[in-house]
């Protein structure tokens, strides 16, 4: 297969060196690739820009808890079988009618190279990953009802987000490629707030940037704010025509930026000066 | 050259092996690297290390393997620039057509000329250029396309490799420091078990179908219980006195395990330096709980995790009377009162915030020996839930 071109982000997804080389790798070595990285890290858009970059249709499979592996191969839908057995609409003997391909399975039958999403890998269950190993590395699954197997006409590029919150098992991760997206500094962060807020005056746009570093270098917040919630903020900011932001008491809207009741507290005694240890 | 930089990574416990080598190898093939050790940089990073925590070893094996070779491509580069200049002030005695063609190039142009002449040069001569030689053990250099590897002069304003690698900026998230909640309660997650209990509320499909195909075809639905987790743990924490310095990680590892919503049952106690007649229900000490009486009431399959630094006056731990304690139980020694917990439950384990270091020559040496202890950083609270998990025997009880 080749590969004519090489990712280096979309005009609405900026990247760097690091997370081009992994995106590249994993392209040429047709591996998939992990990706990790704080909430608000953009791991989920970075699958739709590759998928806009290269022009790659993009099939999603976002994991819940009760997300199996298998629901990603295919699903034989045998209630809907029983039922036709029972009022004859159908003929039951043709299983394959019941047979509905899940996002990996449609990936596999496609006849161009597809991006494959698998959100939030870590949110399933412990063993979610393993079940998958098979399927991923050979990119063919064999369907035990109709006796068939699928085979990947072209190898989809599977990109995996997961938010660290469960270890993934060593085997899963000796055949990905393995990127950690750091949280933006402040250069980059700057051309992410030019990209979504390009008419902003530039002097709200330090302070704003300013304050939202500072706030995330308070050790007593539980969740620091990350890129989103700074995007939002700053949108808010320009509605109201506010000019100026400081870091005191009166920080307009801080609701944006931070999320929990804890986080409120801490924040007001560490502006008013308190060195009050957390109980 | 790709071989000694993983065993130099084995050394640090990166677990890489020829998967990762054989990754590598073809992604430089396929010239991603761009040649440039920067490239080579995060090229061999993506391909080799599949966990954040791994990222600092790969910074340190990397600043302390591939230092030398950015100071030979720096010599390579000086003497390029040498070169350039001597061409330009030699003029008089290159022939009318040369001294044109050096006018009429720029600097750039000129060093790809150069590139691509040492290139013919090699592939004439073998490696009979020094400076290929060089480049030769340069990572992009393997088998025989050495010189294209070495970009002579190199892209500016990007911050080099080595630099970025001697940055060491994810020592943060190496896995053998201390830890932060959310790490907690990631790590405490390993710690479950499910049994389906308590009202059957969940529909049974497969169950449906086998009795609905059983039955004629006439549709009977089959309930169960849902999964829940059958793990309980009782968490014991020292606090007080030699404690203090650790209260804020204490109190970290304690909202994350009230927080570890698959426990089905958390009981909180604490203690100050050593467990004696009672431990208590609160920080400060005034609801006492007999420790024959929780022993009683908590089966052995609860999980035990004490918390403590395990630093003690040696009375407090070998003195029968030796604690401050006002229950029945004077006449035991601290130490026996580990035994007892230690021998109740099938499980337990001992988190000492204390460096590994300060583990001998004092009471900690002789708690050891009645716990298993696992230091109080993200790899032993694994550590120490790995072996909690171990011999389940829940449903016993």
């Amino acid at each position: 297969m080749n590969h004519p071109k090489r990712f280096s982000g979309t005009e609405n997804y900026l990247t760097n060196d690091s997370l081009e080389a992994s995106v590249n790798c994993a392209i040429v070595l047709e591996k998939p690739l992990l990706v990790r990285g704080e909430p608000g890290t953009g791991k989920t858009q970075l699958a739709e820009a590759v998928s806009k970059a290269f022009g790659m249709k993009l099939i999603r499979w976002q994991v819940k808890s009760t997300t199996r592996a298998q629901d990603g191969l295919y699903v034989y839908d045998t209630v809907q079988r029983l039922y036709d057995s029972r009022f004859g609409d159908r003929d039951v003997n043709d299983i394959r009618q019941y047979i509905k391909l899940g996002p990996l399975g449609q990936a596999f039958v496609s006849d161009e190279r597809v991006v494959v999403l698998i959100d939030e890998i870590d949110k399933a269950d412990l063993e979610f990953p393993n079940d998958l190993l098979n399927e991923l590395d050979r990119m063919r699954f064999y369907v035990d009802e109709t006796q068939e197997e699928i085979v990947a006409k072209h190898r989809p590029l599977v990109i995996i987000t997961s938010n660290a919150e469960k270890e993934l098992p060593d085997a899963f991760l000796r055949r990905c490629i393995f990127h950690f997206i750091e949280f933006p500094d402040r250069d980059l962060m700057q051309r992410i707030v030019d990209v979504h807020h390009p008419d902003l005056d530039k002097q709200l746009a330090d302070q704003a940037i300013e304050v939202f570093y500072q706030l995330r270098n308070m050790t007593r917040l539980r969740k620091r704010p990350s890129t989103s919630e700074l995007i939002d903020w700053i949108a808010v900011l320009k509605r109201t025509g506010i000019k100026n932001v400081t870091l005191d008491q009166n920080l307009p809207f801080l609701g944006a930026l931070l999320k929990k009741e804890q986080d409120l507290v801490a924040y007001a005694d560490q502006i008013a000066g308190g060195r009050r240890w957390r109980s | 050259m790709i071989v000694p930089f993983l065993f130099e990574l084995r050394e640090r416990g990166v677990p890489v092996g020829t998967t990762e080598a054989l990754a590598l190898a073809e992604a430089l093939a396929a010239g991603l690297h761009d040649s440039s050790l920067e490239g080579f940089y995060y090229v061999a990073r993506a391909t080799m290390i599949h966990d954040v925590a791994h990222y600092d070893d790969f910074d340190q094996a990397f600043s302390k393997y591939f230092k030398g070779i950015e100071v030979q491509a720096k010599r390579l580069k000086d003497e390029l620039f040498e070169w350039l200049k001597d061409a330009k002030e030699r003029q008089r005695e290159l022939s009318e057509e040369e001294r044109r063609l050096i006018e009429s190039m720029d600097l750039e142009e000129l060093k790809k000329l150069f590139e691509e002449r040492l290139r013919e040069q090699d592939e004439r001569h073998d490696g009979g250029n020094k400076w290929i030689g060089t480049g030769g053990t340069s990572p992009f250099g393997h088998s025989g396309q050495s010189p294209q590897g070495i970009r002579v002069g190199g892209p500016g304003g990007n911050r080099s490799a080595v630099k970025v690698a001697d940055a060491r900026m994810y020592k943060g998230l190496r896995d053998d420091i201390t830890l932060d909640t959310r790490q907690m309660e990631v790590a405490l997650r390993k710690l479950r078990a499910f049994i389906r209990e308590g009202a059957e509320d969940e529909l049974d499909l497969e169950g449906t179908i086998e009795k609905t195909a059983s039955n004629g075809g006439e549709i009977e639905v089959v309930t169960r219980a849902p999964r829940r987790g059958n793990t309980r743990v009782i968490l014991m924490m020292d606090i007080g006195g030699s404690m203090d310095p650790y209260a804020h990680l204490c109190s970290r590892l304690f909202s994350a395990a009230k927080r570890a919503s698959h426990f089905k049952e958390l009981r909180t106690y604490y203690f100050h330096n050593c467990v004696y007649g009672h431990v208590y229900e609160t920080d400060r000490f005034d609801k006492p709980i007999r420790v024959r009486d929780l022993l009683h009431e908590c089966g052995r399959h609860y999980k035990l995790i004490m918390v403590g630094d395990a630093l003690m006056a040696p009375y407090e731990l070998f003195a029968a009377g030796g604690s401050l304690d006002l229950g029945d139980d004077r006449g035991t020694e601290g130490i026996r009162w580990l035994m007892m917990l230690a021998d109740h439950f099938d499980r337990a384990a001992w988190l000492n915030p204390e460096p590994e270091r300060y583990w001998t020559g004092n009471t900690i040496e002789h708690v050891r020996k009645v716990f298993e202890m696992f230091p109080l950083t993200l790899r032993g609270l694994g550590d120490a839930v790995t072996h909690l998990a171990k011999g389940r025997s829940y449903g016993l009880h």
